[in-house]
């Protein structure tokens, strides 16, 4: 649809662009690939206490085929990067990737032969939410971050 | 009278030394008695080692004085008798493979799997030796002291 038709046509697309990213920012189906100790930090994140519920975002799908945000939890060696990558083509669009802890993000303290050096290196990530693990209040301020950008970006119907 | 000193009066040949540091007590054999031995540990009723408790190896190529390169530990633990053992036994380079004890112990299987991933060491006799942490196309043994630290042979992304 395009906006250079009439001032009005543009005012409808604009608001229906804000009314999806506001269903899609509410309604976040994780997929949680979890690999190491930063699924400590996610499961608490998810329980009562730091709860991810309340964002919308409490109800993980263990299908990439039925979620649609990746968040990728722990430490990624080159054994496991083929399978990262065929879940993260798996998924249907939209698609967010998130990168939870250091280790996705650039590697962490690892230096070694076995570790990926940051997933970025081998998938698209959105919102990078560093920590060791990162607190359930980093997380969720990431979470939040990741909201903003699915509201302002130009959603796809 | 200390495991070590027992196990030497009863296999002369075989022990090539003993030592005692605060109750851990290790015997460093030869190649050829090596599965005699084990399996004499584990069923002479003195000592029952039922137990292996780890199987590792040790590359000694910067160490400094002239020794075989590498050395696979052992360390047994008998739980009736409340015993612990480290049972070592040295491998050189060109040469390096050792007999399994899966048949004694079949807890050994995934070690010995791993010390051949990490190593190198070959196992005669083990039914499935391959590697077991690094995926299957990796090329060299990352443990050893000669793997440079900083190489990495990514699957998938960017090569360094």
């Amino acid at each position: 649809m395009e906006s250079s038709l009439s001032p009005t046509a543009g005012f409808f697309t604009s608001k229906i662009n804000e009314v999806l990213g506001w269903a899609r920012k509410y309604s976040i189906f994780q997929y949680p690939f979890v690999t190491a100790c930063c699924g400590m930090e996610y499961m608490s994140t998810a329980c009562s206490h730091y709860d991810m519920d309340r964002f919308g975002a409490g109800l993980p799908r263990f299908s990439p085929r039925q979620s649609d945000v990746l968040m990728v939890v722990g430490t990624i060696s080159h054994k496991m990067a083929p399978v990262l990558k065929q879940i993260y083509d798996q998924m249907t669009e939209p698609k967010w990737v998130v990168a939870f802890g250091v280790c996705t993000c650039t590697g962490g303290f690892y230096d070694n032969y076995a570790t990926v050096m940051g997933i970025d290196t081998i998938i698209p990530v959105d919102v990078y939410i560093p920590g060791c693990p990162p607190r359930p209040e980093n997380v969720l301020d990431g979470l939040m971050k990741l909201q903003e950008k699915i509201q302002r970006e130009k959603q796809s119907l | 009278m200390p495991i070590p000193n027992q196990i030497q009066e009863k296999f002369q040949q075989a022990v090539f030394a003993t030592h005692d540091f605060r109750g851990d007590e290790t015997i460093v054999v030869k190649h050829e008695a090596l599965i005699d031995l084990m399996r004499f540990l584990k069923n002479d009723s003195e000592f029952l080692f039922d137990f292996l408790m780890d199987l590792t190896a040790v590359d000694y190529l910067n160490f400094g004085e002239a020794r075989p390169r590498f050395e696979i530990v052992y360390h047994l633990y008998s739980s009736s008798k409340n015993k612990r053992l480290r049972v070592k036994v040295s491998v050189e380079e060109e040469n390096s493979s050792v007999p399994t004890v899966t048949a004694i112990w079949p807890a050994a299987d995934w070690y010995e799997r791993e010390v051949w991933d990490m190593f190198g060491i070959r196992f005669i006799g083990h039914s499935n030796l391959k590697r077991i942490l690094m995926y299957e196309e990796f090329v060299g043994h990352p443990l050893r002291r000669d793997y440079p630290v900083n190489k990495r042979q990514p699957l998938i992304g960017p090569k360094n």
